[in-house]
């Protein structure tokens, strides 16, 4: 977070600088003052007060985190906190500024741009009510003095509808702000004890979606975020369910009624299921075509290994899994048909550890997993083009990251904090932040963006 | 019969002083027993004996033949205990859990193959007997993993039993994978003691030591 006032900055700059000194090559000093990575590049943001009306209050408090969360702004804090807050007075949407060629401040409200520019904001958001009582959110672009965007919250809305309404409304805010699209109208799905729960990115709403008392496992996202697939473990048989999220209709997937069938992941056109399934000599990864509702597929001949873990690639052309056929699990890609099984992740022989539970990222460019080092698992990176891997995560136990939609946030399990807890790393400024506080959450899985109902 | 027989003797003794009327009525004689009477009483008293006698005999033999079911049902008792004492023998015998190293899904030479080789002999032993392998995982490793490996682990026991000539068909396998720790905690000795495979019997309603 960018902190306001130029005297704090400038107070700060001289420390930087000398503690600078230590690690940046001359030719950077006085360009990168001790940060590794380059908030200043992030546009300024200035989430604008009002006076108190619950209702704004709430939806002000999803916006400004949702900004927060999307680690594409400097968000503006005002100092001494909420003792001083910066609003509009008068209500935008009588301005009638609602095309950006309009310049609101002519018409309506004061709009004071020269003061949010001051304070270093390139945008500021106003949550709103209008005259009809309606509720809207406003993205002004400070440079230019103009609206950019507004859209409007149906303020009636139960809570769960309105919270992932105000998401989706601010992840068209950043779109317009940043050319991407926020990930706030996103869910998390993750294991509790036996029970599969989803929660909202931002932490929020958690609730069980899975029958009650009803083992269950590694859950994994359909497309268009609408239905999971799951593992239901019984005596003997662990059998394969579709469960869709809105009407809470359960769909068995036939051929798993027998054998032990797990880690199941949609093709991306979610006309295919790939999963793994035991056989008389170990585990292998099967196919199964949904459309048709038919053809168990067998892709891999294990033999001696066990295979698990498929992931497809975005274009559903190659599948990623884990195979333990160098000794120990490691990452290992094939063609969605089973042909041109080879090592994906490089590892040394004998000094790399264990690797499991990859992801293919949502722009086909990464391949997220864990890997063993020094007897924890920790979060790593694939580039696929380069097959380089970095490590991401380093305290404590970190493990099966998801993708967010946007391909530049992972969630993970790690115990940091004591527990298993999920928590979020953005990949371009490497920060950390925990999602869940509840009694233990593992085996998440990231959905894409919820669309309109 | 037993009403009849008195009012035979009160007729006998009313006919006899009939007899004796006229003349001078002389004392009346003293009561002398009537023979037929005696012979009826004694007849009586000898059918009521025989009666008893064979009552007692009866009773005697309903005694012997019920202290002969008490022996026997009590030496069949003392059998099925037996048996079953057998039974729960062989059962313990099942139930020993093998173990595994680290991350490993093979037999280990030692305490592991003796007790798989004495499954071995017990399933010789028990034609009808069938087991099921649950392979189990310690809490380290990925959650996912583990399941694979549970499964690798029940299929080494497995492979041990039918490459000494046991029926596969006898021996089915699953996997718990990390899910079900016999201890909780997150101690090196908890996890060895996770790192297992678990048999359970089926078929067989008794079991021969072998």
């Amino acid at each position: 977070m960018r902190v306001f006032g130029w005297l704090v900055l400038a107070a700060a700059l001289p420390l930087g600088a000398a503690r600078a000194q230590d690690t940046v090559p001359p030719a950077d000093r006085g360009v990168r003052i001790g940060i590794t990575y380059t908030p200043g590049l992030r546009p300024g943001m200035l989430v604008l007060g009002g006076a108190h009306d619950a209702l704004l209050d709430s939806i002000r408090t999803i916006v400004e985190r949702d900004l927060d969360y999307s680690d594409r702004f400097e968000l503006i804090t005002l100092p001494g906190g909420d003792s001083l807050t910066i609003g509009i007075a008068t209500d935008p949407s009588r301005s009638g500024a609602r095309t950006p060629a309009a310049p609101p401040a002519a018409s309506g409200p004061y709009v004071n741009y020269p003061l949010y520019a001051a304070l270093g904001a390139d945008y500021a958001v106003n949550v709103f009510r209008g005259d009809s009582g309606g509720v809207g959110i406003t993205l002004y672009d400070v440079k230019g003095e103009l609206v950019r965007r507004q859209v409007a919250i149906s303020g009636a809305a139960p809570d769960p509808e309105l919270r992932i309404q105000v998401h989706r409304a601010t992840d068209e805010m950043v779109r317009i702000a940043s050319g991407v699209a926020g990930i706030a109208a996103t869910r998390l799905v993750f294991l509790q004890r036996d029970r599969i729960y989803r929660v909202d990115a931002d932490g929020a709403a958690v609730t069980a979606v899975s029958p009650a008392g009803v083992r269950v496992f590694s859950p994994a996202w359909e497309a268009g975020g609408r239905r999971i697939v799951y593992t239901e473990f019984g005596s003997g048989q662990d059998r394969l369910y579709i469960l869709n999220l809105a009407t809470g209709e359960r769909r068995l997937i036939s051929p798993t009624a027998t054998s032990q069938n797990w880690t199941p992941a949609f093709s991306p056109d979610a006309t295919a299921l790939a999963f793994a399934r035991t056989t008389d000599d170990g585990t292998d990864i099967y196919t199964y075509n949904l459309a048709s509702d038919c053809c168990l597929q067998r892709l891999t001949i294990g033999r001696f290994s066990d295979n698990l873990s498929p992931t497809f690639s975005p274009d559903g052309r190659r599948i990623a899994f884990v195979s333990n056929r160098p000794g120990l699990p490691q990452i290992y890609v094939m063609a969605a048909d089973g042909t041109g099984q080879e090592l994906f992740a490089p590892f040394d022989y004998g000094v790399t550890g264990s690797s499991n539970a990859p992801e293919w990222s949502p722009d086909g460019l990464s391949i997220a997993f864990h890997r063993e080092v020094a007897g924890s698992p920790q979060v790593f990176v694939m580039d696929v083009a380069s097959r380089r891997v970095r490590q991401l995560t380093s305290a404590g136990r970190n493990e099966d990251p998801t993708w967010a939609p946007d391909g530049r946030h992972l969630t993970f399990v790690s115990d940091r904090t004591g527990s298993r807890q999920l928590w979020v790393i953005d990949l371009d400024t490497g920060r950390v932040r925990q999602v869940t506080r509840v009694g233990e959450a593992r085996l998440p899985a990231w959905s894409p963006r919820i669309g309109q109902p | 019969m037993r009403l009849a027989l008195p009012m035979t003797i009160g007729l006998a003794v009313v006919l006899a002083a009939a007899a004796c009327g006229g003349g001078a009525a002389p004392p009346p004689p003293a009561p002398q027993p009537n023979q037929d009477s005696i012979e009826a009483a004694r007849r009586e008293q000898a059918t009521r004996d025989s009666i008893a006698r064979e009552q007692a005999r009866r009773d005697s033999a309903a005694r012997a033949q019920a202290e002969a079911d008490r022996i026997r049902r009590q030496r069949e008792s003392d059998s099925l205990q037996a048996l079953a004492r057998e039974g729960d023998a062989v059962k313990a015998m099942i139930a020993r859990a093998v173990h595994f190293d680290f991350d490993k899904s093979n037999i280990r030479p030692g305490e592991d193959t003796e007790i798989l080789d004495e499954k071995l002999r017990v399933l010789q032993a028990n034609p009808g007997l069938t087991l099921e392998i649950t392979g189990h995982a310690d809490e380290r490793g990925s959650d996912e993993y583990n399941l694979a490996l549970g499964n690798r682990r029940a299929l080494s026991a497995k492979q041990y039993l039918t490459g000494r000539g046991i029926d596969a068909g006898r021996l089915t396998t699953k996997s718990m994978g990390e899910e079900q720790p016999v201890d909780p905690a997150q101690t090196e000795d908890a996890w060895a003691k996770n790192r297992r495979d678990e048999f359970t019997a089926g078929g067989s309603a008794t079991l021969r030591r072998p």
